[in-house]
């Protein structure tokens, strides 16, 4: 089959399966969109800003475990797409991003528009190409996809300058069913020696814990993560990133672990003899002060990058694989041996984890006039009966979604961890939205977070993606004003805005449905109101207690076992500002 | 400690700002680096000297490894090896000071490659330590100028570093 450069990438795209683009057109990439035009099989989501278009690929991505795909322009276009491909990176998502480039004669005489996108995202990507043969353009798609979703996942740019596109040059198509790459074969089974290792240190562990991440998301391996937990009748930590993977209402789950993490889970940490990490990084929001990081324990870390291990934390038996298969041969060998856990060392862990868990560390003001964002969430929680997709932007919304809505499904829960990109959480529930059309949606968001990619209520209107945005307004950079309450003795610079928009007209400007809820008492019945209203995007304005803090919070430069609890659980947190 | 590390790489635009950007976003030094095409057109061959702990010397081999270009790497000082550098200095001399170069540069098993009235070019190669102890060996304000080439190096032995 004879086709132009346009049309191979748009056959590729197919050819791959994908089912959606998320772009916005311009100079450098018409002739794409000229071949977008002529068929229907590829369909394009026309967002209102590039790093729109990239944290909704990722939200689909993250959702579906498929790459998402973005196309943009050369030049401003590539640049807005950097946020989200960093975004991306920073959490190992599979994206294909083709940015058009000026073309080829006069790259690098500072042309309209002309940008050096491979040399800009080098540093946050997997992998780029600038393609300089159209013969080479379909099998240069197929290496992206395949870098991109293989291994540890990441975004991949493909680079395609405009001559390359030109409709007037035609050569011939086939799509590769495969590709190699001399210089990349990621690990996949993991060494059975050090599998072995592994399983006799914690078959002999006395104060075990599992301390999984968001690898286990990526590396589909939540039900070998069950199996594997529940066989051992260890204790279960989660990393942001690995929320879902391993039910969170499950008993053997102590929370989410790291700087605003249950109590139980970073004491257990602290005092453990045994961890094994699965899937995740040793990342300083989990850590905290390196030097007091879990003093007493030999580590296990099960990893597909081997860049991961012993990055920050050394370790004493690494693993380098897909975290399915390697837990698939750990769980054998565990069935197989004479040995077993021990009952009694068990018995008395669990006994102290208890103790910790009777801390109550996610204890709030239940009593509050004011709405608290934490009851907010809670109420989310039951309207939603734990079955929907949340994703956030960043601050203490973000913390609170993750504490109080106990997610037992992987890919259920959808935020920018590495980078914390504010801004990702709308375009992300519209990608998430255009995946699963039938399930609720939700967007924890913030009045600081939500207005960085506001824009994009105009995509959710056009494309008919009726997601719940849950604005829990507090008029305040709300994380940055508990820094500096914290840190800096309440000076709160520029933490807040003078003019916040009223987000309920705004919604309406759009299209949508606003709502602005005042009384906790109120809070309940809008939620059920607003989910009710299958196909509109609604968006609730929640104005909650402007003064309310996340805990438990490991300040900068502590260890697990310093954590700052709220003060006197239970009592009224109804405070003015200083 | 010092590491030569030995990368056959793609040869393919951009793969070295891979390598260079990857050794400024990550905080790590480079002391030198060497690089140019093998008798295989398509790969190159690039040598880096670093210094750093142990920890940080793994952490550049598996990022290095992790960079898509990077088709293998071996870590010299990991084994016994051979090290060169070329080195071309030029020195301002006249009169009496000119026998005396010559000899220094004999010791050192120097070449003279170009002499003008009030100049000599030597040549010089050999591992590192040897052409900073040339330098050292000839008075300051008489050196016009110095080129190095950086630190190559290939292990001792049958066993090599190809695909």
């Amino acid at each position: 089959m004879e086709l132009n450069g346009a049309q191979i990438v748009i056959q590729s795209l197919k050819d791959e399966g994908v089912e959606y683009i998320f772009g916005y057109p311009g100079g450098a990439v018409l002739h794409l969109y000229d071949a977008i035009f002529q068929q229907d099989d590829v369909k394009h989501i026309l967002v209102r800003h590039e790093q729109g278009a990239t944290h909704a690929a990722d939200g689909y991505a993250r959702a579906t475990g498929k790459p998402g795909v973005v196309l943009v322009t050369s030049g401003p276009g590539a640049t807005n797409a950097v946020t989200g491909i960093a975004t991306a990176y920073m959490d190992s998502i599979p994206m294909v991003i083709i940015s058009g480039q000026v073309p080829s004669p006069v790259i690098g005489s500072d042309a309209f528009q002309e940008v050096d996108m491979v040399g800009i995202t080098r540093p946050c990507v997997k992998h780029n190409f600038l393609v300089k043969d159209v013969s080479k353009l379909a099998e240069t798609i197929k290496k992206a996809f395949h870098v991109a979703t293989t291994g540890r996942p990441g975004p991949v740019v493909i680079d395609i300058p405009k001559d390359i596109t030109d409709p007037r040059i035609k050569v011939s198509y086939k799509y590769p069913k495969k590709v190699t790459i001399r210089s990349y074969n990621p690990e996949v089974n993991g060494d059975k020696e050090q599998i072995k290792k592994a399983v006799e240190l914690l078959l002999t562990a006395q104060k075990p814990i599992i301390y999984s991440g968001g690898g286990v998301v990526l590396g589909e391996a939540s039900k070998e993560l069950i199996n594997f937990a529940q066989t051992l009748g260890f204790p279960v930590t989660n990393t942001l990133m690995g929320l879902g993977a391993y039910p969170a209402t499950d008993k053997q789950f102590v929370g989410m672990l790291g700087m605003h993490g249950t109590y139980e889970a970073n004491m257990a940490m602290h005092e453990s003899d045994v961890i094994i990490a699965i899937g995740a990084r040793f990342d300083d929001r989990v850590t905290g002060k390196l030097d007091e990081f879990c003093p007493y324990a030999q580590i296990i870390h099960i990893d597909v990058d081997p860049a991961s291990i012993s990055k920050t934390v050394k370790v004493a038996i690494p693993v380098v694989g897909d975290v399915k298969p390697v837990l698939k041969q750990m769980l054998e060998l565990i069935k197989d041996s004479k040995k077993k856990p021990s009952k009694k060392a068990l018995e008395s862990w669990w006994n102290q984890i208890d103790q910790w868990r009777a801390v109550q560390c996610l204890e709030y003001d239940r009593e509050s006039r004011l709405i608290k964002p934490q009851y907010v969430i809670e109420q989310l929680y039951q309207v939603t009966k734990g079955e929907a997709y949340v994703t956030s932007d960043v601050g203490q919304h973000q913390m609170w979604a993750a504490q109080y809505y106990p997610f037992d499904k992987p890919r259920r829960w959808i935020n920018s961890g590495g980078l914390g990109t504010m801004g990702f959480g709308l375009p992300a529930a519209i990608g998430v939205k255009l995946a699963f059309p039938d399930s609720d949606v939700a967007c924890v968001t913030g009045d600081a977070s939500i207005q960085m990619c506001i824009q994009e209520l105009s995509t959710a209107l056009q494309y008919k993606t009726p997601v719940k945005i849950i604005n829990l307004n507090n008029s305040y950079m709300g994380m940055v004003r508990q820094w500096q309450e914290f840190s800096y003795e309440s000076r709160y610079s520029h933490s807040y805005m003078d003019t916040i928009p009223e987000f309920v007209k705004l919604a309406e400007a759009y299209g949508h449905v606003g709502m602005r809820v005042d009384k906790p008492e109120d809070v309940r019945p809008a939620l059920e109101e607003a989910f009710a209203m299958k196909d509109r995007t609604v968006f609730m304005d929640i104005l909650t207690d402007r003064t309310e803090n996340v805990y438990p919070m490991i300040e900068s430069g502590k260890g697990h076992h310093d954590m700052t609890l709220r003060v006197a659980p239970g009592t009224s947190t109804d405070r003015e500002l200083a | 400690m010092k590491h030569i590390i030995s990368i056959l790489i793609e040869n393919e635009a951009g793969a070295l700002s891979r390598v260079a950007g990857l050794f400024s976003a990550r905080g790590y030094n480079i002391e030198s680096l060497t690089v140019a095409v093998t008798e295989d057109p398509s790969l190159s061959r690039m040598t880096l000297v670093t210094r750093g702990s142990e920890d940080v010397i793994e952490q550049i081999t598996k990022q290095l490894n992790k960079l898509i270009d990077v088709v293998k790497l071996i870590d010299l000082a990991e084994s016994v090896h051979i090290e060169r550098e070329l080195m071309m200095v030029k020195i301002k001399t006249t009169g009496q000071s000119r026998e005396e170069i010559r000899s220094m540069a004999d010791i050192f098993r120097g070449k003279i490659l170009d002499v003008t009235p009030t100049s000599y070019v030597v040549e010089m190669t050999g591992p590192s330590s040897k052409l900073d102890a040339f330098i050292a060996a000839i008075a300051p304000d008489s050196l016009i100028e110095v080129v190095r080439s950086g630190a190559t190096g290939i292990s001792r032995g049958e066993q090599g570093l190809h695909l």
